[in-house]
């Protein structure tokens, strides 16, 4: 598209890339409120930096899968993690969650899958920002209601004997998925085991994955 | 609120589209870094800026993208508070789309992060409900913040566990303080909540406070 509109992009602060289209009303009405809180004093830009850094730094999902292959190996890990995960991630160095935070255990009977159907509430300790399928609308609205089609949708077919547990995060407390071990993994480290531990299978959407299918 | 946000078995969003990105552009993280940066100075709490969102036009919230919700009630937060208003917003968008820049000021140091929202509460009533109690939710539809969504109301589960006290989000959403209330994890049987659409065995747990709770008989 042309380039020859009256908008000039480049910004006194590092927005980090140039934008070859007109702003939408939301960015615009960000950038306004950002430059007005800094003009008064309220914010800083280094500030809003760093926070942006944060986000850009940090490792996500591969703290909880961290935590899930520690329970593997350990079980009197897993006994206190499943008994109070908000201080447990603390063993293996992991920054004390902010919210209360609970573990639930797959086991061959039972499957556990998080959402929440009123906002985005999600388990940053351990998993980081949430993917935008979490937070739409169709995620949202369906998974208390037909969580085995949504599985199924994901790739996870389930015996109609497992019971499924949908963990609707509406206050305070978030929710972190121990995904089942999978069969062949007896002699496999802890690092190794944690790659097998994909985001998706710490919401519940998926399983832990074989060894094979990271080989 | 009955709010279009409270959309547990809704139907009609059709499925679900794998969009693996937590950001798709750097707005949204600045966005992101706004309003945890506001809540950190104590300009508005959590749930205020949760209610923010709650509170967009229907038609407007199911328009918008995940960050444009954000900025929205980004906007509404800091209005309602009394730190910007709508014309010198409206005035900065012209004047940073005629001259291209966005101003900026001195650079200061932030407060300590204030103490945390979101752990239990020492403070609070004794709980009224154990493990295993039968309870039944009210049949409530108030107007202001709630995390009683409208699927769960007056229906049939029991106690899984309890939380503590909690910040109660009804109350610190307008401003009446933190009220410290017992928190519980709910189960609730697909079967009650679904009927026969419940899509096999299974159960949804909520974590909901006493107050909307009464025991079951």
């Amino acid at each position: 598209m042309s380039h020859g509109h009256d908008h000039d992009h480049d910004h006194d602060h590092d927005h980090g890339h140039h934008h070859p289209e007109p702003l939408t009303r939301a960015e615009a009405r960000a950038r306004a409120i950002e430059s007005l809180l800094v003009e008064k004093g309220i914010l800083t830009t280094a500030a809003v930096d760093a926070q942006v850094a944060a986000y850009e730094q940090d490792i996500g999902p591969l703290k909880g899968a961290r935590v899930v292959a520690r329970a593997w190996v350990d079980p009197a890990f897993k006994a206190r993690l499943l008994a109070d995960a908000t201080h447990a991630i603390e063993e293996i160095g992991l920054e004390p969650s902010a919210n209360q935070l609970v573990a639930v255990e797959n086991t061959p009977d039972v499957h556990n899958l998080v959402v929440c159907t009123l906002c985005s509430c999600y388990p940053w300790a351990v998993l980081g920002l949430p993917p935008t399928w979490y937070k739409s609308f169709a995620y949202r609205s369906r998974a208390v209601v037909e969580p085995r089609t949504v599985l199924s949708e994901f790739g996870l077919a389930l015996d109609d004997s497992v019971e499924v547990r949908v963990w609707d995060s509406s206050a305070e407390v978030r929710y972190l998925v121990v995904p089942e071990r999978p069969p062949g993994t007896g002699s496999l480290s802890e690092d190794e085991l944690a790659a097998l531990v994909s985001r998706d299978a710490m919401i519940g959407v998926a399983r832990a994955k074989a060894p094979a299918a990271v080989a | 609120m009955n709010g279009v946000h409270d959309m547990g078995g809704m139907h009609g969003f059709g499925p679900i589209v794998r969009d693996e990105l937590v950001f798709h552009s750097d707005w949204e993280k600045r966005v992101h870094a706004l309003r945890a940066l506001s809540r950190r100075l104590g300009i508005f709490n959590i749930d205020e800026g949760r209610h923010a969102i709650e509170r967009m036009a229907p038609a407007a919230y199911l328009d918008a993208t995940y960050y444009e919700r954000w900025a929205d009630a980004l906007e509404t937060s800091l209005v309602d508070k009394g730190v910007l208003d709508r014309a010198e917003i409206d005035a900065r968008v012209v004047a940073a789309a005629q001259v291209g820049t966005t101003a900026t000021g001195p650079d200061r140091e932030l407060p300590p992060v204030r103490a945390n929202e979101l752990l239990p509460r020492a403070a609070g009533p004794a709980p009224r409900f154990r493990a295993g109690d039968a309870i039944i939710t009210l049949n409530t539809h108030p107007a202001g913040h709630t995390r009683l969504p409208r699927y769960a109301r007056a229906r049939r589960g029991s106690i899984d566990r309890y939380y503590g006290n909690h910040v109660f989000a009804d109350a610190h959403a307008h401003g009446a303080g933190e009220q410290p209330l017992p928190l519980y994890c709910v189960r609730f049987e697909a079967a009650e909540l679904w009927g026969p659409s419940a899509d096999g065995r299974g159960a949804v747990y909520l974590d909901l406070w006493e107050s909307y709770l009464e025991e079951a008989s």
